[in-house]
């Protein structure tokens, strides 16, 4: 999907399994790690014992899964949380007793935000640690740029991020929304009643992939939806743009008369500069609503929201779902970030891509059980139809391409930086890689089709 | 059977009397606890309460002769039942609740003490498009004394006069909208037009179109200067932008020769001086005076970004004068020590909130709103620039200053302390990078990357401008901001950035030294 502001991960630790992790303190921690490094199983006694004395009991050896975030560079920011929620999650299912009884071993590396180095890291995963599955990527390029190192070699990869679609690949599972389960019926909300009966659109975003894609279908879905080509303006800035005088002031201009609603995929840092302008220009958000897909409670926690209330964002899950399990989740990962000593440890939050990043996790380990087997084609198979109740309510997994059918949600931004849901959608979504209105004839399949096919 | 049959008719009389206490209690006491058939059968004394009975009628017709009858007689005092009902109510109930609340509320914001709530209030009426609200509006112009207020409401009321059935009514709105140049009436009035051209138009609507015409000609040409206004307004404060950040540079480079790519972090260390003040006013002080934290913390800012100049020059620079490309890699390497050690210390939690005093703008007159930001760093600027002239030409320190750039041996000679001078240039240099960095929070957000987003620009500023001159920095800064903000409109903000960028190259290929070359003896030093 998208890159965020420029930033390095404040702190970045070191690969570590989990199970050395476990309730350990930062001295303790790298003591043991030490300890393994001196080739002692010291660590391994010390800490868990019992449950390798059980897991090797019931099941076996260890099952090796790859963690691919970046931990540094400009994308840390993003990707930090995910590999932190992976961990949590592995952290979890190991001490339910792990998979088929046996214990998972995570093994994190570093692509530090370069998409050559994600290349080889995956291959370093799949060909050296021999992983069986491998979590990672956020930025669509990092995603292509790994695609053909999990096609040649079999591998499996769990992408846990929104993006533009278009892809259909028998060794990814996206777990995050494609552009028919956020973009699209954010938009339709907006046309709607309820959503206020826009029906003028500026589109805005940064210069890239993500963002031309996604207007490029929005774009097609307006025109298809009777909104005359004028009342659909469409803008792109440089990454890290600052000045945004002249595009407020074009959105003034369009949305008087009223019934225009801007639709953003601004990213990374040049969204605090937009949402200022924006308001010390007089625009109000009953003027023209922001409606974002790229501004999540993690975002929101360094920026300045009193520019921000009242502005939309579409996603598929928030911090502020009231849910039981989600309850538990956000409680769990906060209570994880303080005891592992992360930055900011309880006031971190979570957000939509961390809690695909944490159901990836779970899909993949009942798979697994479902398989019986840890092989990349069993587990594929397994994976299709899996249902799961994530935090944000049940998900489940499509029968043939890949994606993941899940509800979609409308949220207000506000003041603390977490969202309100003012709209959800009826049920599950079922994911469409390719879109109807741009790619009406193509389908996604790969049980009763190779992958990307031609509907008659 | 008999057994049966006396509970039955006891069952009967008990709840025909209780039915009985409950309508009488009802009456009695307005209960705000009904049920549709109750309210229906028994008319309350008081209409309102009826009606907010009646707005959770499940029967449509029952439901919008209520909320018609509370938008007419109702008030502001209303609007929490009404909240406390839709909280309850389902979806249907909820939507035609919505714009009772939306109208009694800005209804009762009309007559608000703040201007913003007023003007707001009267912007939102027009999207109910109730007739009523004509009334209102026309009261509240009557009695509002901020011009900007006043026309909005005037404007919102010819707005929702426009969509009235009386054809009189829509042709004076339509002509009264030209007068007040209304760009939010162009929508609608276009509509007319559109209209009036077609075949079939009737010559009321043909009438219209051409009233319509004439005002939206009004409107257009007004907008054309008003835009105009704007669009200088942008050029000079994107220009107040650069030149703030180019003032440090300038002086660094034109008159030490030291190409300083740590700039933009001592702009990041003016902005986080001021993240951290503002921190220490959350933490310490009580929230009446936070808004003073941004007053403090520019000499803070200055302070700390100057020192760590003068640390910067005792340790690194201080070894490499001229050694043009040596200061350039040097700094460089600095400028990303300070950029790892910002993400290390701050991480990205960094916000600044801006004082409620720079916040939103003014409306200097129909279709041009100045944001007071901006407003804020261009006179900032103008500040900055006359306290450097000042210092350089018009003071003992800026002789010396000037004369160590010319010749800095015959200085020496002359009993100038030329390390001293050195040194305190820098720190003076720096300092103003911080003050850039203070600015730029009201524009920007605070992160380790801020520096890098402005260092090219300020360096294209210099250059351009010509080396060691004020007078060519400000002109640099005046002609690059405000090509820009011409250009974008045309050809967005990618295109904009690389017709400027192209412009500066070919400038630089007519003219290697810039706007104002340096003149005499050490031209070519």
């Amino acid at each position: 999907m998208d890159q965020k502001a420029p930033q390095d991960s404040p702190n970045v630790k070191e690969a570590v399994t989990p199970a050395e992790e476990t309730g350990s303190s930062r001295r303790e921690f790298l003591g043991q790690s030490g300890r393994v490094a001196a080739g002692v199983g010291v660590a391994a006694l010390l800490g868990n014992l019992g449950h390798y004395a059980l897991s090797y009991a019931a099941g076996g050896p260890p099952i090796k899964i790859g963690v691919l975030h970046s931990l540094s560079g400009t994308m840390a920011i993003s990707e930090v949380s995910l590999r932190d929620v992976v961990l949590m999650a592995v952290e979890e299912i190991n001490k339910a007793g792990g998979v088929m009884g046996r214990q998972i071993e995570a093994k994190v590396v570093d692509p530090a935000s370069n998409w050559d180095l994600f290349a080889e890291k995956a291959k370093q995963l799949l060909l050296e640690d021999k992983v069986s599955v491998v979590f990672g990527c956020w930025t669509s390029v990092s995603r292509k740029s790994v695609l053909p190192v999990f096609e040649k070699n079999n591998g499996l990869l769990f992408y846990p991020v929104q993006y533009e679609g278009e892809e259909c690949s028998r060794n990814v599972f996206y777990t995050g929304a494609a552009v028919n389960q956020q973009a699209a019926p954010a938009v339709e909300y907006l046309m709607s009643p309820e959503g206020g009966n826009y029906k003028k659109f500026y589109l805005l975003g940064t210069d890239y992939v993500y963002p031309r894609t996604t207007n490029k279908i929005l774009r097609a879905m307006l025109l298809a939806k009777k909104v005359p080509a004028s009342n659909i303006e469409e803008e792109y800035t440089p990454f890290h743009h600052q000045d945004y005088q002249t595009i407020c002031g074009k959105i003034k201009k369009f949305a008087a008369g009223g019934g225009a609603a801007v639709v953003s995929t601004i990213n990374g840092d040049s969204n605090v500069p937009f949402y200022k302008e924006f308001g010390n220009q007089g625009l109000r958000a009953e003027d023209a609503p922001i409606m974002a897909f790229s501004v999540a409670e993690d975002e929101l926690r360094g920026m300045d929201t009193s520019a921000l209330v009242g502005h939309l964002a579409a996603w598929n899950y928030y911090q502020s779902v009231d849910t039981p399990q989600n309850k538990k989740f956000v409680a769990n990962f906060k209570a994880y970030c303080k005891r592992n000593n992360l930055p900011d440890g309880e006031n971190r939050v979570t957000d939509d891509p961390i809690e695909a990043a944490y159901f990836g996790v779970y899909v993949w380990k009942q798979a697994v059980e479902k398989a019986g087997s840890t092989e990349v084609d069993k587990v594929r198979k397994a994976v299709y139809g899996q249902k799961f109740l994530a935090p944000g309510g049940q998900i489940m997994m499509d029968e043939a391409n890949q994606h993941t059918h899940k509800p979609v949600l409308i949220g207000e931004i506000l003041k603390n930086g977490q969202f309100k849901t003012i709209w959800r959608s009826k049920g599950l979504v079922k994911p469409e890689p390719w879109s109807e209105y741009t790619n009406p004839e193509k389908g996604c399949d790969w049980i009763n089709h190779q992958g990307t096919y031609q509907k008659k | 059977m008999s057994l049966a049959r006396i509970p039955r008719e006891l069952l009967v009389l008990v709840v025909f009397l209780l039915s009985a206490l409950g309508l009488c209690l009802q009456s009695a006491l307005a209960a705000d606890k009904a049920g549709d058939t109750a309210s229906t059968v028994v008319s309350s004394s008081n209409p309102i309460e009826q009606a907010l009975l009646d707005v959770k009628s499940e029967d449509a017709v029952v439901r919008g002769k209520a909320v018609a009858l509370l938008i007419e007689k109702g008030d502001a005092s209303l609007i929490p039942k009404l909240d406390e009902i839709r909280a309850e109510a389902d979806r249907a109930v909820r939507q035609a609740i919505k714009p009772v609340i939306d109208l009694l509320k800005n209804h009762a914001n009309l007559t608000s003490e703040q201007p913003d709530t007023r003007r707001s209030a009267a912007a939102d009426l027009v999207g109910t498009g109730r007739p009523e609200a004509i009334t209102w509006l026309e009261e509240a112009a009557a009695k509002e004394q901020v011009w900007w207020v006043k026309y909005t409401m005037e404007e919102s009321a010819r707005l929702i006069q426009l969509r009235s059935e009386d054809q009189g009514v829509r042709l004076v709105a339509a002509k009264k909208l030209g007068d007040l140049k209304s760009q939010n009436g162009l929508s609608a009035l276009k509509e007319f037009v559109e209209a009036g051209a077609q075949s079939g138009a009737t010559n009321e609507q043909r009438a219209l179109a051409d009233a319509a015409q004439v005002s939206i000609g009004q409107i257009d040409s007004w907008y054309w200067w008003a835009s105009a206004i704007e669009t200088m307004f942008r050029g000079v404060s994107l220009s107040s932008i650069l030149l703030i950040m180019s003032l440090g540079l300038a002086v660094v480079f034109g008159l030490m020769g030291v190409i300083n790519m740590a700039h933009g972090e001592l702009m990041m260390i003016g902005a986080y001086a001021t993240f951290v003040t503002q921190q220490a006013f959350i933490g310490w002080f009580s929230p009446d005076v936070f808004d003073w934290y941004f007053p403090v913390a520019l000499p803070i800012a200055f302070l700390s970004a100057a020192l760590f100049g003068w640390v910067l020059e005792a340790t690194v620079i201080r070894f490499l004068y001229g050694r043009l490309l040596e200061t350039l890699l040097a700094t460089w390497g600095v400028s990303l020590i300070l950029m790892q050690a910002a993400r290390v210390y701050f991480g990205d939690l960094t916000a600044v909130i801006a004082p409620q005093a720079l916040r939103g703008g003014a409306q200097v007159m129909v279709g041009v709103y100045l944001p007071y930001n901006r407003i804020f760093i261009i006179i900032l600027s103008i500040i900055c620039v006359l306290g450097i002239y000042f210092l350089l030409f018009r003071s003992n320190l800026g002789i010396r200053v000037r004369s160590v750039t010319q010749n800095r041996n015959m200085s020496a000679c002359l009993g100038i302390p030329t390390r001293k001078v050195d040194s305190y240039t820098f720190a003076f240099a720096s300092g103003l990078a911080g003050i850039a960095g203070w600015a730029l929070t009201m524009v920007g957000n605070v992160d380790p990357g801020l520096g890098q987003n402005y260092i090219v620009d300020a360096f294209m500023v210099v250059v351009t401008g010509g080396v060691g001159k004020l007078a060519g920095a400000i002109w640099a800064s005046l002609g690059i901001g405000g090509l820009n903000k011409l250009i974008e409109p045309v050809s967005g903000a990618v295109y904009g950035k690389v017709f400027i960028l192209v412009g500066v190259i070919l400038f630089l290929q007519w003219r290697p030294q810039g706007l104002y070359a340096a003149k005499g003896r050490n031209a070519d030093a």
